[in-house]
């Protein structure tokens, strides 16, 4: 037990006030789609930005270090973490969040829909990000970019998409973690989207 | 159950979870998601001694900033009432009873601004010397009078010591499981809003059991239960850590109150390990003695674990060899050590997980000592009535899990190991329990004019599906079709219910709304014409039916199955095939209930092949404290998981039928691995989790 001492009283600080506040920013912040005139702290990072200034609180702070996948979002088509991003560096960038995947009348997309199907998810706290990647890297896997265990001739071969066997599909989510342990049902919802999605759909490979 | 006149019954149906929709657009707002206006944010300061007390806190630096709103610290922190759990009892003195233990709390515009001032926060220290290190023969070891849940710390039943002597073949083994962290992927949060004008608190929490909460906030804060309103209405996992209320939520009530102004608090996932409890580490001694046919004539099950300073919590992890095995003379003890660290608490399945990861790896080692067949000798040793109590079983079937497993499996075609190449393939097999816990619970069904139903009651959806399945509950009472329902629960202003935990959240609170809907169909039936504008209510309290002790001995149990391929070059171990069958009672929703079984072998795999967590013993801190070092399973590591179950009728359970199989998944899952480890390598590892750097050590001194 600890023991329960009543404190003395702190003596009052008379530090100095530091007049300066933090360094801040104007930002254009397009995201699903619409343009958010921001006046940023320049340490918000993009998904602080998302769930505290623009209440888009689908993306989610697993770890706020990068570990988790969990506030997967896509910047200008490819998925990234937002909790590494700061949100100063991303004007004029197209981001799109789990709020932005299912149809401007809200029919959801197919990946959401088979999650739903597939019970691809249980608490639901990895499933924005788990859905983001899966969008990106269902994009990555069309234009053709291998993984690591991608055999060394397909991998070779960039200009054919990807073949998603469950274990390419697993690799390429890994970034992504469920602490409930959905993964089979996640690989089952996005394979049966991989198998239907049509490839001329995707975006060439970037150049990098 | 009744079936609907107008379609199948509801009860046993594959449904989708009622919240999916939410959770899959974004739209599920989870406890830190809510930012009412004016809403200011808070950061805690850990303590970065391990044993001592405060001697100053300086925030001059902290507070200068703009947006600084203050520091509280144990100085000036508002005083808090008698809370039951001490771990709750924050900032209220100078004590430091572990590294981590919270010592201050800035609060700021902005989670930058509070951050920031949290980092600017000077403490000092008086530093004593501290032992946080875990040994079988530490000076400080005592035996408790219970181990958590309530049961007794030792059983002894016969002489197992004399009868451990007078037999023919003898297992003499150590097994050893680190400590282990929950890590759900939302960190505990909580976002509190105190309403000086209305006197009245309103906080969203992550937690297992909003009730709990809201009575832990009412005694700490000196409130009234009714002055206060908690919220947990989506919930980002548990898996125990929730369970209890934690600081977070204390913290973020008091700078709420203090400040007048709403405080939202997210606990940094690094915090998390010192904060919001974990496995504790158990070093376990187990002797079996048999007869040459196989049959067990002496069990002995010792358990040494760690407990905190601040609280004792002592992982029960000998309790499930009181009822898996018929041996006539047993004992099983558990000892504890309280030590300079964090306070340990549940983490799924406790006591069963590492309890049994090493009762199965015994029996494997015993099996192999006699040249059985490790189902073989499982069966043979298959109890009447239960060892402890002698009370008879209400169901058991374990015997069915292993066969229907081992065919299912194709065991008898994969008893040799095989070399591929560089890796070694085996496969292993272990069992599993879980008890059957039912808590009292009350509910509220209503019928509106409309043709549609309410269902009301306090239970939390932490991803299991309670919000799907108690729908489906109410249904099959209703005899009405499933989309007719519409259940509210995670809110303190809903009918009260226990929390979700022990895997007794489906029978606990399904056994309430189950009552309450039979009564309001009785209504019903009764009530002639058009139905008030108001509709009509019915209630249940399940106080005197739950508490009421049963005859039978009650649990759900398992079998686990595991191929594993052991590379000798890197010493990684993967699972390539895992498959588990279950006797949990009637399954009320296949789609979320495999989530569950499967989940848990999940969570499984990693206790057995990656996490692991260290005490250090200068720091006195968890030297894996994130997410980068502490592995928890990632999609990479999970290969097709098979989760089966036997279709079993306990009429000795509850209303429904159902044994809960939130946690069972998890339990036989390490020794399958270990076991399986073992049959590829003929190298037996007895202390989790199997890290290539063990195997290599192990196969090197070995030669494979």
């Amino acid at each position: 037990m600890v023991a329960r001492a009543r404190a003395p009283q702190h003596p009052q600080q008379a530090g100095p006030r530091a007049g300066e506040g933090p360094v801040r920013s104007r930002v254009a912040l397009r995201v699903n789609g619409r343009t958010y005139a921001l006046d940023l702290d320049n340490r918000v990072t993009l998904l602080d930005a998302l769930r505290e200034l623009l209440d888009l609180t689908g993306s989610k702070k697993g770890c706020d270090h990068g570990q988790c996948g969990a506030c997967t979002v896509l910047v200008d088509g490819r998925r990234a973490n937002s909790c590494l991003l700061l949100a100063v560096t991303l004007d004029a960038s197209e981001i799109t969040t789990v709020e932005g995947l299912a149809a401007s009348d809200g029919a959801l997309s197919p990946l959401q829909e088979a999650f739903l199907e597939y019970d691809a998810f249980q608490c639901g706290y990895c499933t924005p990000g788990q859905l983001c990647s899966a969008v990106g890297m269902l994009r990555e896997a069309a234009a053709g970019h291998p993984s690591c265990v991608t055999d060394a001739a397909t991998a070779a071969d960039t200009a054919h998409p990807a073949a998603l066997t469950p274990e390419e599909i697993a690799e390429r989510l890994s970034g992504n973690l469920c602490r409930c342990g959905a993964y089979n049902a996640i690989t089952r919802a996005v394979a049966a989207c991989a198998a239907t999605e049509a490839p001329d759909q995707a975006p060439r490979r970037p150049r990098t | 159950m009744p079936t609907p006149p107008d379609g199948p019954s509801a009860l046993g149906s594959p449904a989708r979870r009622s919240e999916g929709h939410a959770k899959v657009t974004g739209a599920a707002r989870y406890a830190a998601e809510h930012t009412p206006p004016d809403c200011a944010y808070a950061w805690p300061v850990p303590a970065t001694i391990v044993r001592g007390r405060v001697t100053s806190v300086d925030i001059a630096a902290a507070t200068a900033a703009p947006g600084v709103i203050g520091v509280l610290t144990p100085y000036d922190a508002p005083r808090l009432g008698t809370a039951d759990d001490p771990t709750l009892h924050l900032l209220q003195d100078l004590s430091v009873p572990h590294r981590g233990w919270y010592v201050a709390l800035a609060v700021a515009d902005t989670p930058e601004g509070a951050r920031a001032a949290a980092a600017r926060v000077r403490v000092t220290y008086e530093t004593d010397p501290h032992d946080v290190t875990l040994s079988a023969d530490h000076p400080g070891v005592y035996t408790p009078a219970e181990a958590n849940g309530g049961h007794p710390a030792h059983r002894r039943q016969g002489d197992p010591d004399a009868a451990f002597a007078a037999a023919p073949v003898r297992i003499d083994r150590a097994y050893a499981v680190p400590p282990l962290h929950n890590h759900p992927m939302e960190p505990h949060s909580a976002t509190a809003a105190w309403d000086a004008e209305r006197h009245h608190l309103t906080v969203h929490d992550s937690s297992q059991g909003a009730g709990a909460v809201r009575a832990a906030l009412a005694a700490l804060l000196n409130l009234a239960e009714e002055d206060i309103t908690v919220v947990s209405e989506h919930v980002g996992g548990g898996f125990g850590s929730k369970g209890t209320p934690r600081p977070h939520v204390v913290l973020a009530a008091m700078a709420s109150r203090h400040y007048g102004r709403p405080v939202k608090l997210a606990l940094p996932r690094a915090h998390l390990p010192a904060t919001v409890g974990h496995r504790a580490p158990t070093l376990h001694r187990i002797r079996l003695g048999a007869r040459t046919d196989g049959t067990l004539t002496s069990l002995t099950h010792e358990v040494t674990t760690h407990t905190s300073r601040v609280r004792e919590f002592v992982e029960q992890a000998a309790v499930p060899a009181r009822i898996m095995y018929a041996v006539p003379d047993m004992r099983t003890t558990h000892r504890v050590v309280a030590l300079d660290v964090p306070t340990p608490s549940w983490m799924r399945a406790p006591g069963e997980a590492p309890g049994m990861y090493a009762l199965e790896s015994a029996m494997d080692e015993l099996a192999d000592a006699l040249g059985v067949d490790p189902i073989e000798l499982r069966i043979r040793n298959e109890p009447r009535t239960e060892p402890d109590s002698g009370h008879p079983f209400s169901s058991r079937h374990l015997v069915e899990c292993l066969r229907e497993g081992a065919e299912r499996f194709g065991w008898a075609r994969c008893r040799e190991p095989r070399r591929d190449g560089p890796y070694l393939i085996g496969s292993g097999v272990a069992a599993a329990t879980y008890p059957v816990l039912v808590m009292p619970s009350t509910a509220r069904a209503h019928a509106r004019s409309d043709g549609r139903y309410l269902v009301e009651v306090n239970a939390t959806d932490i991803g299991t599906g309670a919000r799907t399945v108690l729908a489906q509950v109410a249904a099959d009472a209703l005899r009405v079709p499933l989309d007719r329902v519409t259940v509210a629960i995670g809110h303190t202003g809903l009918p009260a219910a226990p929390l979700a935990g022990g895997s007794s959240g489906t029978a606990s609170w399904g056994w309430a709304v189950h009552d309450a809907c039979t009564a309001l169909t009785a209504r019903l039936e009764r009530h002639h014409g058009a139905l008030p504008p108001g509709g009509l209510t019915a209630s249940a309290d399940t106080t005197q039916s739950a508490k009421q002790k049963s005859p039978y001995s009650r649990h759900a149990f398992g079998a686990h199955f595991a191929e594993v391929r052991v590379d000798t070059i890197t010493g990684e171990v993967r699972v390539r095939r895992m498959l588990g069958v279950f006797a949990a009672g009637r399954i009320l929703n296949p789609l979320t209930a495999r989530s569950q079984f499967t989940g848990g072998m999940v969570m499984g795999i990693g206790m057995a092949l990656t996490e692991h967590s260290t005490m250090d013993p200068q720091f006195g801190d968890f030297t894996e404290s994130d997410l980068a070092a502490y592995h928890v399973p990632a999609h990479a590591d999970v290969p097709a998981i098979e989760a089966h179950w036997i279709d079993e009728h306990d009429k000795h359970l509850n209303p429904m039928g159902s044994k809960g199989i939130g946690e069972i998944g998890i339990v036989g899952t390490a020794a399958a691995v270990a076991n399986a480890f073992h049959h590829a390598t003929g190298c037996r590892l007895r202390e989790l989790p199997l890290t290539p750097d063990r195997v290599l050590a192990a196969l090197g001194s070995a030669g494979p």
